[in-house]
């Protein structure tokens, strides 16, 4: 299903990461989130713009609005050629961190969200796609 | 589409299409004027027509759920959008792609001049491609008023909500009935926001009115119990019928750090204690 | 460089938080407000987060090592005015804040500072005095 809208983004630095929680805000209210929506949407895509920074170092998230059956959404999809995720039901558990944070990050912001998902080739890179409905 | 010279018309007669469109809608009975402007009506008539010839150019079939219609139900659907918002009826909207049939057929007919066959078979896939779109609009209308019932309906539900302030800094939150995944999750939301409002630090959830909880209720309940924590206020819950902590001791749901009480009134003297109004007397206890 | 402003009161110290932080911003200011405490020797932190739109693991972190830190060099510290949605998602996210008292707002925080310092309120120490 193609989206109404999308937009790129650049994740190189801590800025960014403001950045993304701007855009992730103004794309929620357009897409008429609830004040709670909003705050869940843009709290998972602050955690997956710092993973895509720290531990990815530096990538992209791209923005697109959609539409299915008069129904609304957002999905972010952010990606980078870091060095991947060497095993992901490792890095899903809550609490589970190879660097300073809490390991909530992955864990947390699937909750966040109605769909999650997670791909990574060692040595090539992430990509996580979240998305939100209505 | 093969063999198809829909395309091919849409192109050759696009302006003279249009001018016999607008002029069939503009005399029609079921013609709007007090709703929607001739400009802005030709303005969408234009678009759609325009967007069609694309489509129909590059579609492989007539089923219009395919991507190269994508554009025009996006058009289609701002359009039914914004005429259900104007007052229009579904099938006023419906109308509107229907319309087109007449001006369409009349310059496939002249196209095909004597081929008969032709003919039919393109009046065929027109007609095929033409009412899916107009069922559509009709669908999007639909949905439309399907989300704003569902607003309202949570709307109501939120109103229902009988949080009450029954001291100064102390709210309580009767709860009734059957409760269910979507109606706590509302009724949870509306409890913080009156914490915010009233400034109330200890709040009262009462459940001697509940049947029963399931395990997505209960944490409901445990999650809401937590953000007020988080916010600064203190939650109690009452009323625990014996089924329920069957229940929640059964599910596995840890009440551990809930202050529970027996009973409104347990949990009214809790809680004015807990705000610094002393109580003179407990109240009397059966 | 860009700070938050860390003020005085008493011993306390306030800081209100009204701009979305951006990582190091969080980090100065955790190193901020532990430099502060140690060197005024404040017994209370009263940390405003009434303008924050969101607090994910970062911010809590940062919430919960300053509290921590604080307890350490013998400080209290009190989070006010989280917003409903924000604790709707920090409690989904996983995040409780174990550690960290909280309050509805400025006034009632140092309410919870004092309380926790062993201190009566004006109004408790003024019925003391009546009485
Ligand atoms: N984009 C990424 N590239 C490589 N590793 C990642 C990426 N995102 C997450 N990880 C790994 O998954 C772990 C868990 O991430 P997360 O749940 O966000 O916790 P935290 O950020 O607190 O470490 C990280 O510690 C890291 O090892
Ligand atoms: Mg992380």
């Amino acid at each position: 299903m193609p989206a109404l809208k999308d937009e790129m983004l650049p994740i190189r630095a801590d800025s960014d990461i403001v950045l993304v929680r701007q855009a992730a805000r103004s794309w929620s209210i357009d897409a008429g989130f609830s004040l709670v929506e909003q705050t869940k949407m843009v709290t998972a895509a602050s955690e997956l713009a710092r993973n895509t920074l720290v531990y990815g170092g530096g990538g992209t998230v791209r923005l697109e609005a959609l539409e299915e059956n008069g129904r609304r959404g957002l999905r972010l999809t952010f990606e980078d050629r870091g060095p991947g995720i060497p095993d992901l039901e490792l890095a899903l558990r809550d609490g589970f961190s190879t660097g300073t944070g809490l390991g909530l990050g992955l864990s947390g912001s699937r909750r966040l969200v109605n769909e999650f998902s997670i791909e990574s080739q060692r040595g090539e890179g992430t990509r996580v796609v979240i998305a939100r409905w209505r | 589409m093969e063999g198809t010279k829909i395309p091919e018309v849409i192109e050759r007669h696009q302006t003279a299409l249009l001018d016999d469109w607008m002029k069939q809608q503009l005399a029609a009975s079921t013609l709007r004027s007090d709703l929607l402007p001739s400009a802005e009506l030709r303005e969408q008539s234009r678009e759609f027509l325009e967007l069609l010839r694309q489509a129909s150019r590059q579609a492989g079939s007539t089923d219009v759920a395919a991507p190269a219609w994508q554009p025009l139900r996006d058009m289609l659907t701002r359009v039914s959008r914004s005429r259900g918002e104007q007052g229009f009826s579904p099938s006023e909207t419906a109308t509107f792609v229907f319309s087109f049939k007449q001006p369409l057929f009349s310059r496939l007919a002249e196209a095909y001049g004597g081929d008969a066959k032709g003919l039919a078979w393109d009046t065929w896939l027109a007609t095929a491609i033409l009412d899916q779109l107009g069922l559509f609009t009709t669908e999007v209308h639909q949905k439309a008023r399907e989300a704003v019932i569902m607003r309202q309906q949570q709307e109501m539900l939120e109103l229902s909500t009988p949080v009450v302030k029954v001291w100064d800094g102390v709210l309580a939150l009767p709860l009734i009935g059957t409760l269910d995944s979507a109606r706590t999750q509302v009724v949870m939301e509306s409890l913080l926001q009156r914490i915010v409002e009233t400034g109330a630090e200890v709040a009262i959830i009462d459940i001697t009115g509940v049947a029963t909880v399931d395990t997505l209720v209960a944490q409901h309940l445990i999650k809401t119990i937590t953000a007020a924590r988080l916010m600064g206020a203190d939650c109690i819950v009452s009323g625990i019928r014996p089924q329920i902590a069957a229940t929640i001791v059964h599910l596995g749901v840890d009440l551990t750090g809930v202050v529970t009480k027996a009973s409104l009134a347990d949990a009214l003297t809790h809680a004015l204690q807990r705000v610094g109004v002393s109580v003179n007397g407990r109240p009397a206890r059966a | 460089m860009e700070r938050i402003p860390i003020l005085k009161m008493g011993d306390f110290l306030l800081v209100t938080i009204q701009v979305d932080m951006h990582d190091r911003l969080a980090m100065t200011l955790q190193d901020d407000l532990t430099e502060r405490i140690s060197r005024t020797g404040a017994h209370g932190v009263l940390i405003d987060i009434s303008s924050l739109e969101i607090v994910d693991s970062f911010i809590g972190r940062m919430l919960a090592n300053i509290a921590g830190m604080a307890r350490v060099l013998d400080a209290a510290t009190v989070v006010v005015g989280m917003q409903p949605a924000v604790a709707i998602t920090l409690v989904e996210l996983g995040l409780e804040l174990p550690g960290v008292r909280t309050a509805l707002d400025v006034d009632k925080g140092m309410r919870v500072l004092r309380h926790a310092l062993g201190r009566p309120t004006p109004q408790e120490a003024d019925a003391g005095a009546e009485g």
